[in-house]
């Protein structure tokens, strides 16, 4: 019964992973803790393997539809394994508890200027906010 | 364009940074940069973050894999209904505002943010 769980909390994370263009993790790894047994530490990286057929699958269809800038979503790629050496590093310098509630706040930051953008009236050009 | 490569470089970095540093997904910081920083369209934001997370997901697999934490039978347990789920979400995608799909975003980070304050 928690595998029939665990499968239907998957396919609601590629849902939302396909509708906002994040991986999925974010029900993958809850679903594996939660109803698999997994560890943390597993789930997370299991979770990995779910996401690159979903993200695979998601890039094909937005291809289609027209929304994928290539090139800009390679560099992103290519270079993020740079990102996350730096995170791991300071990860074991910083307590982790700072760490979580910065990066909670800047997620909030964040999300409130989303929002503003949404409520403003349309700014149709490419425009670069500071 | 140096400043907007620059940009890109800064955003794969940040991306990166944020799931070494919690192992949140990159996606949740890749895509609301590309639309507040680089001017993105919403939609297009979530198609060219999909690109960059298919090389980060295959290249942090692989190094999970040689550290043996990767379960392949329960991968394919959330990943192959995640296909559906993934299908069903990039249609519907279509089908709204890229203000609302700005706004569901918002509310993602809210959740995001929740977790790491409750961990």
């Amino acid at each position: 019964m928690s595998s029939v769980a665990a499968a239907i909390m998957g396919f609601a994370g590629g849902m939302v992973g396909g509708l906002l263009g994040v991986g999925g993790g974010v029900l993958f790894v809850p679903a594996l803790v939660i109803f698999m047994d997994e560890t943390q530490v597993r789930a997370e990286a299991t979770s990995l393997l779910a996401i690159v057929p979903v993200a695979l699958v998601a890039v094909w269809r937005q291809l289609g539809y027209g929304n994928v800038r290539v090139r800009d979503g390679l560099v992103i790629g290519a270079l993020s394994p740079i990102g996350v050496g730096i995170g791991v590093v300071t990860s074991n310098s910083i307590p982790q508890r700072a760490l979580e509630l910065t990066f909670a706040a800047l997620a909030l930051v964040i999300a409130a200027q989303l929002v503003i953008r949404a409520l403003r009236p349309r700014p149709d050009a490419q425009e670069e906010s500071a | 364009m140096a400043s907007r490569t620059l940009k890109l470089a800064a955003i794969g970095t940040a991306g990166g940074a944020f799931s070494g540093l919690l192992g949140v997904g990159g996606g949740s910081v890749i895509v609301p940069l590309l639309i507040v920083w680089l001017g993105y369209g919403a939609r297009e934001a979530t198609g060219t973050s999909l690109m960059a997370i298919v090389v980060i997901a295959a290249v942090a697999v692989t190094l999970q894999a040689f550290y043996g934490n990767v379960d392949p039978p329960n991968a394919a347990l959330v990943g192959i209904p995640a296909i559906g789920g993934a299908l069903a979400g990039t249609a519907l995608q279509q089908r709204i505002p890229e203000r609302t799909i700005s706004l569901l975003f918002a509310g993602l980070l809210v959740v995001v943010a929740g977790k790491l304050i409750l961990s």
